[in-house]
């Protein structure tokens, strides 16, 4: 139950290696971790449908961090749904959870479309240390496979050298990094745009610092980043992305409110799936804000992002 | 959605309410509510258990004071408990040791390890006088050793210079050598995030803690983890002597369960909280500021007991009512409102009794002034009941009318007016969201309050 994304992983200490496959790779470490919260459940999915099981299921998705107002509306669905059918073995519910799963998450499951816009910009927002740099650095290898060309921008002129980060992301790629000395986010962001352009680039993504909702004065500069950004380009910023760390617990719900509010956010990505945190609050946010996830994080490599798919993520976290 | 305690209990308090012991029967509901709110809160269902069973013993056959009601009594049952649970205060650095004594950090990927051990390498130096040595073992993630050297830089510390290519032991051994042969007074040893399920990872820092031997090994974790804490400090408690735990993004507004989990799991203390990105955000721990905040109630104990002291409690239950009820809050309630702060010390002292984390903003503010509520008490006397039952009464003449009442200018009236007006969304947020929205709704309410 809710071992998704579990497994032992590919040490990052490890020379990285060609993907072999990353749901193989989930799979082979889900096992361990499956075993382990099985035993948790006391064979969640044996002995009889009585309200002790309702109950042990309920807490299985709250440790999952789905949060219990969102575990407690699925649950009540699943009891209403084994009474319609006349279901009373653990074994028959199996399917219908997994099927309220995917129907609350497959709306989510909506590819990133880089296309439409020469260059099509794209903005990474997101609180401190969420892997929104790191997931810059994947997705410019990923959509370069795709025949994109990319060009990133730096524009977390706050954090301690976190422009040399970005840079190294950029020199792995080998793809242009527009940095400034001075200048405000706002500034290297317009900056970047220009050259773009100018250089006939596909896809912009730019970095920013990241940002707690309560830290009002910085909510305010990523309006004015993106404010700037549709002077720079009318129709842009094409995608506000807002990058969550599985590991977080409720909170991330309020994230995503704050971040939707004043932004208008276009697609959440998921990172460190990889950990043995479940990221099941995604659960919550899908009933609450159904923003598109676009992708998930799976590791600090880069192959290690995928696009999020709601049919094998409910596999893995039922399975 | 109700993610307040105070607010959840409220309506439990009431079938508690007349009763003169707290008793299995009579806590059940309250203590399902307790239950909810500490999972709302991140806090670990495993941690919760312990904690709710802790409570339920604690509680039953308390007999209530005859100056609290059953609910309070109650609510502070839960806050004493939690406070206890949360550990010892100002649990310092220990550096009792033949110098160089080494502080380790460890923790997840992005928990603030580099920017914690950048706020330490400020403390020692500036508060302790210590000669302090930074060292980066982290050859893994881009410009994660710059990070430090930054740091370093921007504060006078010294630094190791490490590089990618190398291997974390050696450059701490090296660092270690270094740190001895200039009699260093400090070595704090920055490390690569690491996940509790990367075993190779985890042995890597094993080894770096024997190479090592810290006085201090510090698991550091952000204040928004769920409910995976339990499993990464467990994992990480049992791989390292962890020696204490630095909480993160405590700036945020999570409310930090994580830290409750953890130390629970670990049974270490939390020796310092991140408030902040920038060096000066590090603070000492206080375990009844952290109860509160998990609870969601601010330092409601201190505020239950001034009210006591303070407030007619049949005038703050009316109006505790209306403002339940989202409605109706009029200018009488804000002037019984501003009597009663008078009455609690006025706003400052109000403040002091609330989390710095949500008063921080204001502390830096001089405009508050207590001499203004008296103002406004003025203004209010002016009006007619029917007026402060109804503002939308206050036309121009009416207002000119109460202006030369209360002797002030009319733009005073307006100001007054379009403050009842912040006050009035206030309470809707207080109704909704407790005490920590309304501080926070305070701030912009502030600079107008001259
Ligand atoms: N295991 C794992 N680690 C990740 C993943 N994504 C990012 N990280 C790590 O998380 C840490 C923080 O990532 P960053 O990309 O620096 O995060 P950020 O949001 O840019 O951080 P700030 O700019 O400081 O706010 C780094 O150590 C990354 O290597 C992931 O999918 N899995
Ligand atoms: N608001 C706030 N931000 C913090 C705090 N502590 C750290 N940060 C920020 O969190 C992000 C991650 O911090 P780091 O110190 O780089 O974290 P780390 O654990 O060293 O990360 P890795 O080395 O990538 O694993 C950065 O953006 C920091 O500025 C804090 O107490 N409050
Ligand atoms: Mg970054
Ligand atoms: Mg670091």
């Amino acid at each position: 139950m809710f071992g998704f994304f579990k497994k032992s992983p590919v040490s990052k200490a490890a020379a990285p290696e060609v993907s072999a496959g990353w749901m193989a790779r989930l799979r082979s470490g889900l096992r361990s971790s499956r075993q382990k919260l099985q035993q948790g459940l006391g064979g969640l999915f044996g002995g009889r449908l009585d309200d002790a099981w309702f109950e042990t299921l309920e807490e299985a998705l709250i440790s999952a961090d789905v949060g219990s107002k969102a575990s407690a509306a699925l649950i009540a669905e699943l009891k209403q749904e084994a009474r319609h059918q006349h279901i009373d073995k653990p074994e028959d519910l199996k399917p219908l959870l997994k099927k309220a799963l995917v129907h609350l998450l497959a709306p989510l499951e909506c590819p990133l479309a880089s296309n439409e816009h020469r260059p099509h910009i794209i903005l990474f927002v997101g609180v401190n240390g969420a892997g929104k740099t790191t997931t810059i650095g994947k997705l410019a290898q990923h959509l370069m496979q795709q025949g994109h060309s990319v060009l990133l921008a730096a524009g977390d002129t706050f954090r301690a050298a976190a422009v040399a980060q970005l840079a190294a992301w950029g020199q792995r790629n080998n793809v242009p990094v527009i940095t400034q000395e001075k200048g405000d986010s706002a500034a290297v962001i317009f900056d970047a745009i220009q050259a773009a352009r100018a250089r006939g680039i596909d896809v912009v993504l730019a970095d920013t610092a990241g940002r707690l909702p309560t830290q009002l004065h910085l909510m305010e500069e990523i309006r004015k980043v993106k404010r700037v950004v549709t002077k720079a380009d009318a129709t842009a910023p094409h995608e506000i992305l807002l990058v969550l760390d599985a590991n977080t617990g409720q909170n991330a719900l309020a994230q995503v409110r704050a971040f939707d509010d004043a932004l208008g956010l276009t697609g959440l990505i998921v990172t460190k799936l990889d950990g043995t945190a479940r990221g099941g609050v995604v659960a919550a946010i899908a009933g609450e804000r159904p923003i598109p996830i676009r992708f998930i994080g799976v590791g600090e490599a880069l192959e290690d992002l995928h696009p999020f798919n709601a049919s094998e993520f409910v596999d893995a976290l039922i399975e | 959605m109700l993610d307040n305690l105070t607010e959840r209990l409220s309506g439990v308090i009431k079938t508690l309410r007349g009763q003169a012991r707290l008793s299995e029967s009579n806590i059940q509901d309250a203590l399902r509510e307790v239950r909810l709110a500490l999972l709302e809160a991140d806090v670990a269902l495993p941690v919760v258990k312990d904690f709710i069973q802790e409570v339920r013993e604690q509680a039953l056959g308390q007999a209530v004071l005859s100056s609290l009601t059953p609910g309070q009594a109650f609510i502070g049952v839960v806050h004493q408990s939690l406070t206890k649970l949360m550990g010892e205060q100002g649990a310092g650095l220990n550096l009792a040791t033949q110098p160089p004594a080494v502080i380790l950090m460890a923790g997840l990927q992005g928990s603030g390890k580099t920017t914690s051990s950048g706020k330490l390498a400020k403390l020692l130096k500036e508060q302790l006088k210590k000669k302090v040595l930074l060292v980066s073992c982290d050859v893994y993630r881009p410009a994660a050793i710059e990070q430090l050297h930054v740091l370093a830089q921007s504060l006078g510390v010294d630094w190791f210079p490490s590089e990618a290519g190398q291997v974390p032991e050696s450059i701490a051994a090296a660092a270690l050598d270094h740190a001895r042969r200039h009699f260093y007074d400090v070595l704090i040893v920055d490390t690569a995030g690491r996940l509790a399920i990367d075993e190779e990872m985890m042995r890597e820092i094993q080894q770096l803690h024997r190479t090592l031997n810290p006085v201090e090994t510090l698991f550091v974790v952000d204040a928004m983890q769920g409910q995976d804490a339990v499993n990464t400090a467990r994992a990480f408690g049992e791989a390292l002597p962890l020696t204490g735990v630095i909480l993160t993004k405590l700036d945020g507004d999570a409310r930090g369960g994580a830290a409750l989990s953890v130390r629970h799991v670990t049974g270490k203390p939390v020796k310092f909280i991140g408030v902040g990105e920038k060096l000066t955000g590090l603070e000492p721990f206080h375990p009844e500021r952290m109860a509160s905040r998990i609870l969601g109630m601010g330092d409601v104990l201190s505020l239950i007991e001034e009210a006591h002291r303070t407030v007619d409690r049949a005038e703050a239950e009316k109006l505790a009512h209306k403002i339940k009820k989202g409605q109706g809050f009029d200018l009488e309630d804000f002037k019984a409102q501003i009597a009663q702060m008078k009455k609690a010390g006025g706003l400052g002292a109000m403040m002091d009794k609330l989390p710095s984390q949500l008063t921080r903003g204001l502390q830096s503010n001089p405009s508050v002034d207590d001499r203004s509520l008296a103002r406004i008490e003025g203004i209010i006397n002016s009006m007619t009941p029917a007026e402060r039952r109804n503002p939308e009464l206050l036309k121009a003449s009416r207002k000119r009318r109460i202006a030369a009442g209360a002797g002030v200018q009319v733009q005073e009236v307006n100001r007054l007016l379009s403050q009842f007006e912040q006050m009035q969304k206030m309470m809707k947020m207080l109704s909704r969201g407790g005490l920590g929205k309304m501080m926070r709704g305070m701030k912009g309410l502030m600079p107008g309050l001259q």
